[in-house]
């Protein structure tokens, strides 16, 4: 039995890796909608198999916040405004896709050196979540480098999100307070982006970050 | 849950929000909010008077008081300042009404985050209090909706949250760190109970977790290089708002990063946590000063500013022992009340020359003497000349390096020359130059300023012996 969970829970973690490179290399803003989407949907199971495993029911609202929200609101209404922009078909990518997955291969390496290593005396299962989700942050936050997008830089954020979700529901027994918060914490975020992709459309007629840096205070 | 002064510095802020939040106009409730301010700086002092009992979620020691009255009083002192900035602002169309009434809500849920951040006693709650601070004051950053402050505010949001993220992701570890040794569930997060056992946490796992802290609440707190969203927060929002960051809001998350470093020196095996904050505090300083040279707006100046005495704080903080840590308090403390008065002074200008450009500003102590002087005299205090109490901190924090690490100290003193030299260099221009834009007579309220100056002043002379005795054992708690 122990196998067997530890097969599951693992390859769960490792799908949203996975996830994670996928959305690396879209070159589309609808299709990286999609796949965020996916990410989130990875998320609900792998949340929903900890709390199966670890026999947490409360973990069970975690991943329906992610499965209601994160894979079902958020990308319904991130498409409604892209659509909304006529931005469906952009995306900008500040290198290319090929040295992006490979600082992505080097990142999910660099992750698995530090976590596997430090935490040698934990249990199996939550040594491998905690890496899986190290490189799922990293993997977020080097989207956010190299999109200039800012709906694509938002995706960024929440995939980076979801990896906190992982390694929070990887470490067991940690207080139900912090889960909600997290939630919490994603959904004030999209109100706040929401409101301000609008404003910035209003201002700037574009979503694209090179244009607003024009702006910056220094060079007048 | 009882009612004492440690739920009221909750309290009132939250309640004042919701109230200012449906009070139309602005006299009245720029009034309301000072009042709250008051009330609740009121309630801090009266911490040291009768000290509440600290129970599971909420707690009060030596270390947190300090931060709190300092946290209120400057909060006090500002929102004064605010309600005849805002009043100006309003006058000449720069903000609506309905803006307003969400600024003053906005103004008390920042108090009310920023003092739950330094009463919490769960190192969750305190990640949701510096968050929540966060998007408030993303929020308060682009409230004038012009182009630089959407990009302020967007950028503050972005770098603001990764940094958020990171914090989160090393509480996390931490927790985990605390497991074995206290079992699962919400003890294990809990400050009180983390303190008593972190001699026999997982080592690794506790320098991990700091590594992933210091670059998340360090990013709030304006360390080099993580600094990229603070000049830009504090020159385009409205300027109680950046007397407030940078007066207060850097010192929640400095506080923070404490609390942290006091976990870590309690277990024998972790890493040193001192090395790396005295690494990172003198790049900020030696970076933020030479960047002091090439300023041309002033809030974007006096942001950098900021960021070097961060910097030396963060250093002070991170040699350690009672005499530096005593320092980097001291030093907290002044720079907190230095800082917030020249922000005070350049809102003033700035509405008066109705411009931030340091080039059309000059002559300012011809054309308006008082605002120029309260000028002259703060940068004075800010760039560390005597009798002021930053000479008096900076002296301290320098001389006690000076007997451990001489070679850190040729640093750390280049940033303070270079950083006097930049500031002092654009104080000519601003203040003795060829008089230059507005001269008309400004409707200002000069006693916030004058009042932090002259505490400054005098802590620069004469520090109470109360209050000494209070900042040492502080200092010896932080180890």
């Amino acid at each position: 039995m122990q196998g067997i969970t530890f097969d599951i829970a693992h390859m769960l973690a490792g799908s949203l890796v996975l996830v994670s490179f996928m959305q690396l290399y879209q070159d589309r803003l609808s299709a990286l909608l999609n796949i965020f989407a996916l990410h989130a949907l990875v998320l609900a199971m792998s949340v929903a198999y900890q709390a199966f495993v670890q026999d947490a029911p409360h973990l069970y609202i975690t991943a329906l916040i992610a499965l209601v929200f994160k894979a079902i609101v958020i990308p319904v209404a991130l498409r409604r405004i892209v659509v909304k922009l006529g931005i469906h078909r952009e995306i900008e990518n500040v290198f290319g896709v090929g040295l992006a997955m490979l600082f992505g291969i080097g990142l999910v390496a660099l992750s698995m050196v530090v976590m596997l290593r430090v935490t040698s005396a934990a249990d199996p299962l939550a040594r491998e979540d905690l890496a899986f989700a190290l490189s799922v942050v990293l993997l977020g936050l080097l989207m956010m480098v190299t999109r200039r997008n800012a709906v694509s830089l938002v995706i960024g954020f929440m995939s980076l999100e979801n990896g906190l979700v992982l390694a929070a529901t990887g470490a067991k027994g940690m207080p139900l307070v912090v889960e909600i918060s997290v939630a919490f914490s994603v959904l004030i975020a999209f109100i706040v982006i929401g409101i301000f992709l609008f404003r910035i459309r209003e201002r700037f007629d574009t979503v694209d970050m090179q244009a607003m840096d024009r702006f910056r205070g220094e060079q007048r | 849950m009882t009612i004492d002064a440690l739920t009221g510095v909750l309290l009132i802020p939250a309640l004042s929000a919701a109230l200012l939040a449906v009070l139309p106009g602005y006299r009245l409730t720029s009034r309301l909010n000072m009042l709250a301010a008051f009330l609740t700086f009121a309630t801090a002092v009266s911490l040291f008077v009768v000290e509440p009992v600290s129970g599971r979620y909420l707690l009060v020691d030596d270390l947190n008081k300090v931060f709190i009255v300092l946290t209120t009083f400057v909060a006090f002192t500002t929102s004064a300042f605010s309600a005849s900035y805002i009043g100006h602002e309003i006058e000449i169309g720069r903000l609506k009404l309905s803006h307003v009434r969400f600024y003053h809500a906005m103004y008390q849920v920042l108090m009310f985050a920023m003092n739950l951040a330094l009463v919490a006693n769960n190192i969750g709650l305190m990640w949701v209090a510096i968050e929540l601070a966060t998007l408030t004051t993303v929020l308060m950053v682009g409230i004038y909706r012009t182009h630089e402050a959407l990009e302020a505010a967007w950028k503050y949001f972005i770098l603001g949250s990764v940094g958020i993220a990171l914090a989160l992701f090393g509480t996390i570890l931490v927790y985990m760190a605390a497991r074995p040794v206290i079992g699962e569930g919400p003890d294990a997060m809990v400050w009180t109970i983390l303190v008593t056992k972190a001699a026999s946490f997982d080592p690794d796992l506790l320098n991990v977790a700091f590594v992933f802290l210091l670059l998340g609440y360090g990013t709030k707190v304006g360390l080099a290089p993580l600094h990229a969203w603070l000049p830009d927060a504090h020159a385009e929002g409205p300027t109680p708002i950046s007397a407030v960051l940078s007066g207060l809001l850097l010192n929640v998350a400095l506080y923070a990063l404490l609390r942290f470093k006091m976990l870590l020196a309690l277990n024998p095996v972790a890493i040193a946590p001192g090395p790396l904050m005295v690494t990172m505090g003198l790049i900020s300083a030696v970076f933020a000063a030479f960047m002091l040279y090439r300023r041309r707006d002033i809030k974007r100046m006096f942001a950098y500013s900021s960021i070097e005495h961060m910097g030396i704080i963060v250093f002070a903080f991170g040699m350690g022992g009672p005499l530096a840590n005593f320092a980097g308090l001291l030093h907290m403390t002044m720079h907190s009340l230095t800082k917030s008065a020249i922000f005070f002074a350049v809102g003033h200008i700035a509405q008066v020359k109705g411009t931030q450009k340091i080039a059309d500003m000059s002559g300012l102590t011809v054309t308006h003497p008082v605002l120029g002087w309260g000028l002259v005299l703060g940068v004075v205090a800010i760039a560390g000349l005597p009798p002021m109490g930053i000479f008096m901190s900076e002296f301290l924090v320098v001389s006690s390096t000076f007997a451990r690490a001489p070679w850190l100290v040729l640093i750390l003193a280049v940033a303070i020359l270079a950083a006097l030299g930049g500031l002092f260099m654009k104080l000519n221009t601003i203040a003795f130059g060829e008089p230059r834009g507005s001269t008309a007579p400004v409707e200002a309220s000069y006693v916030p300023m004058f009042a932090h100056l002259a505490i400054v002043f005098v802590a620069g002379i004469y520090m109470p012996p109360a209050l000494v005795t209070g900042f040492q054992n502080v200092a010896r708690l932080l180890g």
